[in-house]
């Protein structure tokens, strides 16, 4: 168990290193460069002004000393606490922590109803489909429709037939436009409604993968020595259906791991579609307006946020599956 | 994405009954003659597999509508006397009507322009990108299963690497300060990013082929180890192969429609991404035309889904455990 975990861990330190590292690469190496973009921005007309805005910024962003030197600084701001990430041009002063922090929460309160839950009614809905001909031949055509369907497109629907149509749900932002946050009924209403169809967006896509997923398995699962084994001993089917069920679901969990990625991606469309002030619409703004701080900002949080994620179903899946425990076989690193 | 959505169908289909090449007839074949009996042999597998394929519903009917798309993006254009990006084309706004078949966009774009241009262009990303993803996943897997040993763990190690790393946001980061000029450019991207799963499927393919004695003989007989990979274990899971670039191809598709989506694709094209990200930007849901967005959006969805209902076919061809009839 130590062993596995431990080679995860080296793995997530590598990939934290690469992810730096390239983050911090990429502004430094790249052709074109934001600080006289930024100042050419300006407009300014004497040349020393320039020249001293481009200095100011320089010291600021920390650009004026050896490049090994703002390799180590950039990682010794990472560890310091707070951690500094910069400032962002695109709502300048305001720190990249601080907008990002702001974003956080509208984005985990998507995420993580929408991971879990899809994952869970997935399987759910997956397992039952399995050699149950009359549910499998209406399960597995939807699923396969649900998730060949693009994030933005189902956003853009729901927004347009949910939103706009019947008008039964908000499709914009997190909250309305009258009321401020806090904690009182109407504002938490307000932020109730105007979650559901980006949640819905984000579990719908992600349950198909699941169904899809759960169901073969089984299927697998349910033609196994063991099952047949069980069944010619008179085991009773709902039996062996539970057996079958929970060895399938060792390949979810580590299939939960690796679709992190794509419900994040999912997020950041939803999150431009409905306009909800996430990290994903944050990291928009970033683009377009070429804040490259904010951007590395967001990217160093996501990655970390990932390696974390993968991190805890690793442990999780050490309590699972008795096999990783003892060194035996099981997940392959 | 990243490995973006290739993911869902492609860990079914390495985890679920997937072809086994490893248990396919050549195999057994080959142990008396590897040279010899080996291309007779192949070419009548070949043409059983041809023949299973041309009598699976899944099969041809996903094929068709990818066809029939390919053929669209190819000719559709001729049949437009506008381009893609041309505005005041028709009135503004327009439903679809017999002078406009998919009517027009808020400032009076065609749209049926728009979706033969961004259809054409969206093969052109995505088999690029899946050529690329395929080349260097199959290469990573292929020598990381048959050499074994420090190399194995090496690449191994970047692929895992690769694989926690949220592809996608990453990508954004990259195009984002390289800004794509063209669809070979975001080709490339996509392709240098999404290729891990294949490398890990490919290799656990490889190594199970590595072990055969049809393999040994070959390395006996002092084949030189890039033959050994391309004559005697790539047949051998030649469907495998097959199938892995099918899930690229989709894979593909969803990462250049997101791309375009969120304004990080070419300058100057025309994408379906690229259409949805107008609609959504020029508000085409509160403006009610519904057929600026739907189109594309079902044309994305239409192509990855035939490419995944392909694949669901091939599978039971390649398989006859799965065959049901």
């Amino acid at each position: 168990m130590g062993r596995y975990l431990g080679r995860k861990g080296l793995i997530y330190a590598l990939t934290l290193f690469v992810a730096v590292t390239i983050n911090w690469m990429l502004p430094r190496f790249m052709p074109g460069d934001p600080i006289s973009d930024m100042v050419s921005r300006a407009g300014l007309r004497d040349p020393e002004a320039a020249a001293r805005m481009q200095a100011y910024y320089e010291n600021l962003f920390g650009l004026d000393v050896p490049i090994w030197q703002q390799y180590l600084n950039y990682w010794g701001s990472l560890f310091s606490w707070p951690p500094d990430l910069g400032i962002s041009m695109w709502s300048f002063p305001r720190p990249v922590g601080d907008l990002v922090m702001g974003a956080l929460p509208y984005t985990l309160a998507l995420l993580i109803p929408a991971i879990l839950l899809s994952w869970y009614v997935g399987n759910k809905l997956g397992a039952l489909a399995a050699r149950r001909k009359a549910l499998d031949n209406t399960v597995l055509p939807v699923s396969y429709l649900l998730t060949a369907t693009p994030y933005m497109w189902l956003a853009i629907l729901l927004v347009w037939f949910g939103g706009m149509q019947l008008g039964w749900f908000p499709s914009s932002r997190a909250y309305s436009g009258n009321l401020v946050p806090e904690f009182s009924m109407s504002f938490i209403g307000s932020l109730a409604l105007h979650w559901v169809l980006p949640f819905l967006s984000l579990f719908l896509v992600a349950l198909g993968g699941w169904a899809i997923g759960m169901r073969n398995l089984v299927i697998y699962e349910l033609e196994s020595d063991y099952s047949n084994y069980l069944g010619a001993l008179g085991a009773p089917p709902r039996l062996i259906r539970k057996y079958a069920f929970r060895n399938a679901m060792l390949p979810q969990i580590t299939g939960l791991a690796l679709q992190l990625g794509v419900v994040l991606t999912g997020n950041i469309v939803t999150e431009v579609v409905f306009n909800y002030p996430g990290l994903g619409l944050l990291l928009l703004n970033a683009i377009t307006s070429t804040d490259f701080f904010l951007l590395q900002g967001i990217v160093l949080f996501v990655v970390i946020g990932v390696l974390i994620c993968n991190f805890v179903i690793d442990i999780v899946y050490v309590w699972v599956d008795p096999r990783t425990r003892t060194g035996l076989q099981g997940a392959s690193a | 994405m990243t490995d973006m959505k290739s993911s869902p169908a492609g860990r079914s289909g390495a985890a679920a009954p997937a072809p086994d090449p490893a248990s396919a007839a050549p195999g057994q074949t080959a142990t008396t003659d590897p040279l010899g009996a080996a291309p007779a042999l192949a070419g009548r597998r070949r043409s059983e597999m041809l023949y299973f394929a041309l009598r699976n519903p899944k099969v041809i009917l996903g094929l068709s509508v990818i066809v029939a798309f390919l053929l669209f993006g190819l000719l559709g254009p001729l049949f437009s006397e506008f381009g893609p990006r041309e505005r005041n084309a028709g009135p503004l706004g327009a439903a679809p009507s017999s002078d406009f078949w998919l009517g027009t966009t808020w400032t009076g774009q065609d749209v049926f322009t728009q979706l033969a241009h961004g259809t054409r262009a969206t093969f052109q990303v995505a088999l690029m990108a899946a050529a690329i993803s395929a080349f260097i996943g199959m290469t990573m897997g292929f020598v990381a299963g048959y050499r074994g040993g420090r190399l194995d763990e090496i690449l191994m190690m970047i692929t895992n690497i690769v694989l926690v790393l949220p592809v996608f946001v990453v990508v954004i980061v990259v195009t984002a300060y390289l800004g794509i000029s063209n669809t070979a450019t975001q080709a490339l991207v996509i392709g240098l990013f999404n290729w891990t799963w294949v490398a890990r499927a490919v290799r656990a393919q490889t190594l199970s082929l590595r072990a055969r004695d049809f393999v040994d003989l070959a390395r006996l007989s002092g084949v030189r180890t890039l033959s050994i990979i391309r004559r005697e274990i790539a047949p051998n899971m030649a469907s495998y192969l097959v199938m892995t670039f099918i899930l690229l191809f989709a894979g593909a598709i969803v990462f250049a429609a997101t791309l375009d989506f969120l304004n990080l694709g070419p300058r100057g094209g025309m994408s379906l991404g690229l259409m949805l990200q107008q609609a959504n930007q020029q508000a085409a849901m509160s403006l009610g035309l519904w057929w600026w967005f739907v189109f594309p959006g079902a044309a994305i969805t239409a192509i990855t889904g035939s490419a995944y209902l392909t694949n669901v076919g091939l599978d039971e061809v390649f398989n006859p455990k799965l065959r049901e009839m």
